[in-house]
């Protein structure tokens, strides 16, 4: 955006713009949804607000409140565009009252958590009427400001697919009527489990991807920006602070999970020193505040209870395997799952050793392209390299992603070393 | 907005679903307070149904329901609510919510595209 300009943009000026748009996008993107219902129009009055503060600020100067004049610029804009429409007198006004005041934008009339519009956004791109793939899609776009091409390299799908899905997405939310509104209160805490969900698959899918290259950080990063978010509007739930929590300690490795040479390391063989700190003590600040609500622990506190674990543990051995176990245990009581089952075969493998770690995965877990792998180091640990072997052989042919084959590989060259 | 709401069977529920299912009075008297219904019917089965279609300019008439399937439409409503949370909440307190399934459908505006 903006080339002309680019000759006379300082250094001052782009950071003013960023800071502005960082600050100020989404809430002004969430009030001009509220009231004009146009979610295009929304985006396109705060980029051409942003467009018009590239070609302003060189001659003009930065504006004493960049976030205040990108607010008014695309309140403005949109009454210009809503006025060509012929849209009634009435609409205008209530977009021409939406601005914050020049002198504190930051603080506009401040309704409380839930008469924010950001809230009320996250809701509508979160409804559960609504296709998964296109909550996450317009989630990003919408929330988080990524653009099309941004989100479609993400998912690995064409930019005119993600366009497509973008679209049906925003249109089945106005001709299905979803509201732009907090849900009612006795709803509330499965609405806010479904924006959570959304941002946990959104993390998920950069942490540790289906397909195509396995670790994307700017997926998890945005997760985490989005669930910061969420614990800001909503500072008093657990799971909110649970699940922020979750995402701070599983991302506080993301420098440790890969080798220079480009492998994905095992938590056993990275080298902690390469954590981050920072984050791990965010993530643990978060689970004291989720812990401290004094509801019983959901789905997200759960797991963020068991990063925990591994993420004080100073080295593999110091790491408590019991506790461990009795986090997947309550896990898997809270909500059964084969990912769960066969993570806390893994963690008795380590707390009881490998053959007891082998007789918990034949106890009944479901197949899924993980079982081999986790069966193959116990195999390993347990000394039977033949069948560890066999177990890695079945492990490669299932991964779905190159690290993890190459994983797998190097774990099995190894075993033939060793025999 | 306007919703049809479609009331189907389901034979997948438990007995335990169906003892928790409200009366349909108790419904009926909810959604005549609020305002948000417009009308609504029972429907007899689909043993009663009558399929008619016009092709090759001839018409043809067969006994039972356009698609044969374990569900079947078994009545409908009409609603008409703030917003699509409205009409999900009148549709879960309806019994055949726990027992059947219920689908909303906006009402399409001739005047639209």
């Amino acid at each position: 955006m903006g080339e002309a300009a680019a000759p006379a943009l300082t250094a001052a000026l782009s950071t003013a713009l960023t800071e502005a748009l960082t600050s100020e996008r989404l809430r002004i993107v969430a009030n001009l949804i509220r009231v004009t219902r146009d979610w295009e129009l929304a985006e396109d009055c705060v980029q051409d607000a942003a467009e018009r503060a590239l070609a302003r600020w060189p001659t003009d100067g930065i504006p004493d409140n960049p976030a205040a004049w990108l607010t008014t610029t695309a309140r403005r804009r949109a009454l210009d565009v809503l006025r060509r429409r012929h849209v009634e007198a009435e609409k205008l006004h209530e977009i021409e009252a939406l601005a914050p005041s020049q002198a504190s934008p930051a603080e506009p009339e401040d309704p409380g958590p839930y008469g924010d519009d950001r809230l009320r956004l996250l809701f509508a791109c979160c409804h559960p009427a609504l296709p998964l793939a296109g909550r996450v899609a317009l989630t990003l776009k919408t929330v988080a400001g990524l653009s099309t091409r941004e989100i479609a390299r993400a998912f690995l799908v064409s930019e005119a697919t993600m366009s497509q899905r973008l679209l049906r997405t925003r249109t089945k939310i106005e001709h299905s009527g979803i509201g732009f509104r907090i849900p009612e209160p006795h709803r509330l805490r499965d609405r806010v489990g479904a924006v959570l969900a959304v941002i946990y698959l959104l993390f998920n899918e950069g942490y540790a991807a289906t397909e195509g290259p396995y670790l994307r950080d700017e997926l998890a990063e945005e997760a985490i920006r989005l669930a910061d978010l969420l614990a800001s509007l909503l500072p008093d739930d657990d799971e909110v602070l649970g699940l922020r929590a979750l995402l701070l300690l599983q991302h506080s490795r993301s420098a440790a999970r890969m080798s220079v040479a480009g492998d994905l390391l095992t938590m056993e063989e990275q080298d902690r020193g390469l954590w981050d700190r920072e984050q791990i003590a965010a993530g643990l600040a978060s689970l004291a505040a989720a812990r401290s609500t004094g509801r019983p622990q959901g789905f997200y506190r759960l797991q963020a209870e068991i990063a925990a674990l591994h993420a004080t543990a100073a080295t593999p051995e110091a790491t408590d395997w019991a506790r461990i176990v009795v986090g997947y245990d309550a896990l898997l009581e809270h909500r059964a799952s084969p990912v769960v089952a066969l993570n806390r075969a893994a963690a008795i493998g380590f707390r009881d050793g490998p053959e007891a770690g082998l007789a918990a995965l034949d106890a009944g877990i479901a197949d899924s392209p993980l079982v081999p792998a986790v069966r193959a180091d116990l195999f390993r640990r347990s000394g039977r390299f033949a069948e560890a072997a066999a177990a890695y052989h079945e492990a490669i042919a299932r991964a779905g992603t190159d690290a993890e084959r190459r994983q797998l590989q190097r774990r099995l060259d190894e075993l033939t070393n060793l025999s | 907005m306007r919703y049809l709401m479609i009331v189907a069977t389901d034979p997948d529920h438990s007995v335990e679903d169906a003892a928790r299912a409200p009366s349909i009075e108790t419904w009926s008297e909810q959604v005549t307070a609020s305002g948000a219904w417009v009308m609504g019917e029972r429907l007899r089965p689909t043993s009663d149904a009558t399929t008619v279609r016009v092709r090759n300019g001839e018409l043809l008439i067969t006994d039972g329901p356009f698609t044969e399937s374990k569900e079947w439409i078994a009545g409908f409503d009409i609603l008409d609510c703030a917003d699509l949370d409205a009409a999900i909440e009148i549709a879960a307190s309806h019994p055949m919510a726990f027992t059947g399934r219920l689908e909303l459908r906006p009402f399409w505006p001739f005047d639209e595209n």
